[in-house]
C-alpha cells in the first residue's frame, strides 16, 4: 500500500472525508424522526458526512492558507476599496445582545439595536447631504434596485409612465444597466468625452420627455471627478428626470463634497467598501439608500422613527426608538428582515472612530496614495488620464502589448507572485488593457513604494524575458485556471459515487 | 483613523506628485462645494467606542428573555469552532474569488457549500448565494418568468408574508403580478384552488414552502402536481427553515424544479436580521437562468485540480443590461459559515437536531394545549413551529407574557387579519423544559384573568 504524499496545494472535498457515525457531542441523541411524523413525509437517507471537529478545523484552516485576503498584503483592487478592516467593528457586531437578537423583539426591548440603526442612518444622511436614507437594502447592487424601483413609483404617482429611460455613461459599474433592467427601464448608454467624463452637450442630446433617472458615479470609475456634475443635474432636472449617484466610489469625497449639494435625488453606499465592513470573500454586504427630501416616503420599509420622549421617564438618550412599516408610498421591503444589522454595527463603530474630521481626512488621504501611485506609474506605464485623480485611476498596458506580447492580465498575474492582489483588469470598458488601480488610505508610503517598485520590475521583465509573465503565477498554489474547460463542462457540485 | 501617514510622508508624496497640499487634490467647483456643518459625532478613542456599545448592547433586553420566536429566523446551537475558522482574516477580508490562484480555498469551500444545498434539496445544481430567503424567492420566479414569458406569478398565502412582500416589491419593477392562494381551515396551501389556477396556464411558477409559515408540512396533492406539469408551470419550493431539510422529503421528491430558501438556521447568527443567507437551487434545465454567482471544478495548466468561478456569461459585469439578475455581491461569508456548520454537525448531528426539534415543538404544543381557553389551531403535521389559538387579541397577550420576560411568540394578526387571536411559536433544540413551563404556566394565568373579567 501506497502512502500519500502530501500536497500543500490541495484538499480532498470536505464529502472525502469522514465515517458514518464520527459525530461530535453538540446536542443530545435525536430520537427516530418516525416516533414525530409519518414515514411519507419524512426523507428516505441524508448522503453527508460525519467528521471529527479536528478534521472540519484542519479542512477549512488548511482552505484559509490557500485564500488572499487584506490581511495578507496588498489590494489595489479599484472600485473595491479593499481598505484595512478594523477589529473592534467585528468585536462590537459579535456582542451577544447583538449576534442573538431575533428580530421580532418587540421595539422596546430592542432599543439599543434601533437606536444604532437610526444613528448610523442620520450620519450617512449629513455625510452625503441627503434628506433620509434606508438600512434595508443587503448590498450596492441591491440598493441600486431600490432606488431605481423608487424612481418608477414616484414617476407612477406623478403619472409620468412614459418615463422609461435610465441614461447610463459608458464608465459606469455594470449593476447599473442590469439593475436599470430589473425595473423595466430602457438603457441609455453614454459615451465619455476625451476627458473621461460626462460632457453636458452630449447628455443633453439624449435628455428629454422620456427620461427616468441619469445614474452616475462621481469620482466616475477613471477616478476622475466629474467637474460639470452641477449642470449635468440641471440638464436631468430641467426635463424633470432624477439624478442617482452611485456611491461604489464614496471614499474620494467624504467630508468633501457631497452628492445632496451635487444635485442627485438618490443614491447608494457600499459601506463594506467605504465604511471597513469586510468584504468577507464576497458578502455579505451593505447597502443604504439615500433620498432627498421629495423621495422619502418611497424609502422601503421599515423605517427607523425617534420620538423624544419629552420628559416621559422613558430611556434611550432621550428618544424612544420605533420600527414604522406603515407607509403607503413605500416601494416595500426589499428583503426578508430590516437591515443587515451586524453590518450596521461595524460601520457605526468606523464613524466614531473618526468622526467628521476623521473620514474627511480618509478621503484626502486615499486621493493621496491614489495620486501617488499613479504619477510613479507613470513612469513606465501608460496612463491615459494624466491629470490629477480622486481614489483611483486608471493605467493601459496597450503599448506594452503591442511592445512584448504582454497583457494587462499577464501583469496581474505577476503581481500575484509578489503578494499582492491583481487590480481590477478590463474595467471601464473604454480603456484597452485597462489596470484600474486604487490604493486605499489604509496602505503607507512604504507598501506603494513596493508595489510600485514591483510593477516597475513586471514592466521591464515584459521588454526582456516576456514568457515568464505569460506563465505567471507560479508561486501560487495552481496556476490559472481552465476558465473555457470550466465553462463547457460545468462541474458545480460533488455528486456520492453510488448515484 | 487607520491611516498610516506620518507629516513626512505626506510632505514627500505631495512632493512627487507636484500639489502644495491636500486641499488642492480635492479642489470642487465653488457651487458644490461643502457648505454644512457634518452632523456627525466627534471622533472617540477605541475604549470609548467600546464603551458607547456597551450601553447600546445593554439597552437589547429582550435577548436574555425566554423566546419563542421564529417565523423566519431561528435560534440555534452554533459550535464555536464555526466562530473560530470563520474569523480567520483570510476568509474575513478576502474580495470576491476573480483572481482564482489566490483564492482557491474560499472557491472550493463555496464549491462544497453548493454542494451540500444540493444534496439537501435533492436540486442538481445550487449558486453560491443570494441576499437571503426572501430575494431567494424573488430572483427564483425571476428565472421563471424568463423561462416561460408568463408575466404573472402564483405563490401560496402560506408562504412568509415577508417573503411575499418581497416578491411584490421585485415584481412591481418588472410590471409582473402575483396572485395568493388561499388557505385550507387547517392551515395549508388549497390544492383544489392551486390546481384550478395553473391550469389557466397565466402563471409562470407556483411557490409552495414547506414546512410553511405556520410550521405545517405543506406537500403537493397528486391532481395539483398533474396540473402544475401539465400547464407547464414552474413548481418552485420555499424553505425558510433549513433544518427541516434533514428530516423531511426532499422538495426534488414532490416535483420542485427551483429550491429558494434562507440557511441562517445553519450555524448564522440571528443578528436582528442580518445578514443571513439566500439559496438558490435547480434542475439542470435552468442552470443558465440562475442568478449570481458559480464556482466550479476545473484544472490548471499543469492538470491539477483547481475551482473558478464559472459561467459568467449570465452576470451584471458581462452582459450588463441582459443580465439575468443585478446581484454582485452576495452572502459568501454567511454561506461560508453554514458549510462549516454542515461540516461540523454532520449526518448524524443534523438529524439529531431535527429530531429535538421536532421533540422540543410537540412538548411544547402539549404544554399549551392542555390550557383552558387555548388551542392548537391546526392539526396538520409540523416542523417546529405552531399556531396557538388564545381566542382574545394574540398582541395583548404577548404583551403581558413580556411583562413576564417572555416572547411568547409573533403575533399572526400582523398579516393575517383572520388568526388576529393566533400565535406563532417556535421551539428549537435550545428551548428547555422550564421554559416551556414557564410559557404555558404565564400563559395559563393570563388567558384565565381574560376570561374571569
Amino acid at each position: 500500500m501506497s502512502t500519500p504524499t502530501f500536497d500543500r496545494t490541495f484538499s480532498p472535498l470536505i464529502f472525502e472525508l469522514g465515517q458514518e457515525g464520527r459525530a461530535n457531542h453538540y446536542v443530545e441523541e435525536g430520537k427516530p424522526l418516525e416516533q414525530f411524523l409519518p414515514k411519507d413525509v419524512l426523507r428516505a437517507d441524508l448522503p453527508l458526512p460525519d467528521n471529527s471537529e479536528l478534521d472540519v478545523v484542519r479542512h477549512f484552516t488548511k482552505l484559509s492558507q490557500r485564500t488572499f485576503g487584506i490581511d495578507l498584503g496588498f489590494y489595489p483592487l479599484g472600485s473595491c476599496t479593499m481598505k484595512y478592516n478594523p477589529r473592534i467593528n467585528d468585536a462590537m457586531a459579535g456582542k451577544r445582545e447583538f449576534a442573538q437578537l431575533h428580530p421580532y423583539t418587540p421595539d422596546e426591548l430592542a432599543q439599543g439595536a434601533l437606536q444604532v440603526m437610526y444613528e448610523l442612518e442620520r450620519s450617512l444622511a449629513s455625510l452625503f447631504g441627503m434628506a433620509a436614507f434606508s438600512l434595508n437594502p443587503a448590498a450596492g447592487a441591491h440598493a441600486e434596485l431600490a432606488a431605481l424601483l423608487i424612481a418608477k413609483k414616484y414617476f407612477k404617482d406623478r403619472g409620468e409612465t412614459r418615463r422609461d429611460k435610465v441614461i447610463v455613461p459608458d464608465t459606469a459599474h455594470g449593476t447599473n444597466p442590469a439593475s436599470a433592467a430589473m425595473c423595466g427601464f430602457k438603457v441609455i448608454s453614454l459615451p465619455s468625452d476625451e476627458r473621461g467624463r460626462v460632457s453636458v452637450e452630449e447628455i443633453q442630446k439624449v435628455l428629454g420627455p422620456d427620461t427616468a433617472v441619469c445614474m452616475m458615479t462621481n469620482p466616475n470609475t477613471l477616478g476622475l471627478f466629474e467637474d460639470h456634475i452641477a449642470e449635468i443635474a440641471a440638464a436631468v432636472h430641467d426635463v424633470g428626470g432624477l439624478m442617482y449617484y452611485d456611491g461604489a466610489n464614496a471614499n474620494a469625497i467624504m467630508g468633501n463634497v457631497r452628492p445632496g449639494d451635487m444635485g442627485f435625488d438618490l443614491m447608494h453606499l457600499n459601506t463594506h467598501k467605504t465604511f471597513t465592513i469586510p468584504h468577507g470573500g464576497g458578502g455579505a454586504g451593505h447597502g443604504p439608500v439615500g433620498v432627498a427630501a421629495h423621495l422619502v416616503e418611497y424609502l422601503p420599509t421599515p423605517v427607523v422613527r425617534a420620538v423624544p420622549n419629552n420628559g416621559t421617564g422613558a430611556p434611550s438618550d432621550g428618544f424612544t426608538f420605533s420600527f414604522d412599516f406603515n407607509r403607503p408610498k413605500s416601494i416595500g421591503p426589499m428583503r426578508s428582515f430590516w437591515s443587515n444589522f451586524a453590518h450596521a454595527v461595524r460601520a457605526l463603530a468606523y464613524i466614531y472612530a473618526n468622526g467628521a474630521d476623521g473620514l474627511k481626512r480618509v478621503s484626502q488621504l486615499a486621493v493621496l496614495n491614489a495620486n501617488y501611485v499613479r504619477v510613479k506609474v507613470a513612469e513606465f506605464l501608460d496612463t491615459p488620464y494624466p491629470e490629477i485623480c480622486r481614489h483611483e485611476f486608471v493605467a493601459s498596458a496597450q503599448e506594452l502589448k503591442k511592445e512584448t506580447g504582454v497583457k494587462a492580465l499577464d501583469i496581474a498575474k505577476a503581481l500575484l507572485d509578489h503578494g499582492m492582489m491583481a487590480p481590477t483588469m478590463y474595467f471601464p470598458l473604454l480603456v484597452p488593457e485597462c489596470l484600474m488601480i486604487e490604493p486605499t488610505e489604509t496602505e503607507s508610503k512604504e507598501t506603494l513604494d513596493y508595489f510600485i517598485a514591483v510593477l516597475r520590475d513586471i514592466v521591464e521583465e515584459a521588454k526582456t524575458n516576456p514568457e515568464a509573465l505569460l506563465a505567471a503565477p507560479v508561486t501560487t498554489v495552481v496556476g490559472r485556471v481552465d476558465e473555457t474547460r470550466a465553462a463547457r463542462q460545468p462541474d458545480l457540485r460533488w455528486e456520492p459515487a453510488s448515484s | 483613523m487607520y491611516t498610516p501617514h506620518t507629516q513626512a510622508d505626506i510632505k514627500a508624496m505631495l512632493s512627487a506628485i507636484g500639489v502644495g497640499s491636500l486641499d488642492d487634490l480635492l479642489a470642487v467647483p465653488e457651487s458644490i462645494a461643502l457648505r454644512a456643518q457634518l452632523d456627525v459625532v466627534p471622533a472617540l478613542p477605541e475604549y470609548q467606542i467600546a464603551r458607547r456599545f456597551e450601553h447600546f448592547a445593554a439597552k437589547n433586553t429582550g435577548v436574555d428573555y425566554a423566546s419563542f420566536l421564529g417565523a423566519g429566523s431561528y435560534r440555534h446551537y452554533a459550535p464555536p469552532a464555526i466562530a473560530a475558522l470563520a474569523m480567520r482574516g483570510e476568509f474575513l477580508t478576502a474580495y470576491t474569488p476573480y483572481q482564482a490562484e489566490v483564492s482557491q480555498g474560499y472557491l472550493q469551500a463555496i464549491y462544497e457549500w453548493q454542494s451540500y444545498i444540493c444534496l439537501l434539496t435533492g436540486m442538481d445544481l445550487a449558486n453560491a448565494s443570494v441576499y437571503d430567503g426572501a430575494t431567494a424567492l424573488a430572483e427564483g420566479a425571476i428565472m421563471a418568468l424568463n423561462e416561460n414569458g408568463r408575466k404573472k406569478v402564483l405563490v401560496s398565502r402560506a408562504v412568509d408574508p415577508n417573503y411575499r412582500a418581497v416578491l411584490k416589491t421585485y415584481c412591481d419593477g418588472l410590471d409582473v403580478h402575483v396572485d395568493e392562494l388561499p388557505l385550507t381551515k387547517d392551515g395549508s396551501t388549497d390544492m383544489n384552488v392551486l390546481a384550478a389556477a395553473v391550469a389557466s396556464k397565466e402563471y409562470a411558477c407556483i411557490a409552495l414552502q414547506s414546512p410553511n409559515f405556520f410550521g405545517n408540512v405543506d406537500s403537493l396533492s397528486t391532481a395539483a402536481r398533474e396540473a402544475i406539469s401539465a400547464s407547464d408551470t414552474v413548481p418552485i419550493a420555499v424553505i425558510s427553515e433549513a433544518i427541516s431539510l434533514a428530516a423531511l422529503a426532499t422538495p426534488a421528491s414532490w416535483g420542485a424544479q427551483i429550491v429558494v430558501g434562507e440557511a441562517q438556521s445553519f450555524g448564522v447568527a440571528m443578528a436582528y436580521g442580518g445578514p443571513y443567507v439566500g439559496f438558490i437551487a435547480s434542475t439542470k434545465e435552468h442552470m443558465r437562468r440562475i442568478p449570481g454567482r458559480l464556482v466550479g471544478k476545473s484544472v490548471d495548466g499543469q492538470g491539477r485540480t483547481a475551482y473558478v468561478l464559472t459561467l459568467q456569461a449570465r452576470e451584471q459585469h458581462i452582459r450588463r443590461e441582459r443580465a439575468t439578475s443585478n446581484i454582485c455581491t452576495n452572502q459568501a461569508h454567511c454561506a461560508l459559515i453554514a458549510t462549516m456548520y454542515l461540516a461540523l454537525m454532520g449526518k448524524t448531528g443534523l438529524r439529531d437536531v431535527a429530531s429535538l426539534n421536532l421533540e422540543r415543538s410537540r412538548e411544547l404544543a402539549t404544554a399549551v394545549s392542555k390550557l383552558d381557553g387555548v388551542d392548537l389551531k391546526f392539526s396538520a403535521s409540523f416542523f417546529n413551529e405552531i399556531v396557538v389559538d388564545v381566542h382574545q387579541p394574540a398582541r395583548d397577550v404577548l404583551a403581558k407574557l413580556a411583562e413576564r420576560k417572555i416572547l411568547g411568540g409573533v403575533d399572526l394578526g400582523r398579516w393575517y387579519p383572520e388568526l388576529s387571536t393566533c400565535i406563532l411559536m417556535n421551539a428549537t433544540e435550545l428551548t428547555t423544559t422550564a421554559q416551556i413551563d414557564q410559557l404555558a404556566t404565564s400563559l395559563g394565568d393570563i388567558v384565565r384573568v381574560h376570561a374571569n373579567v
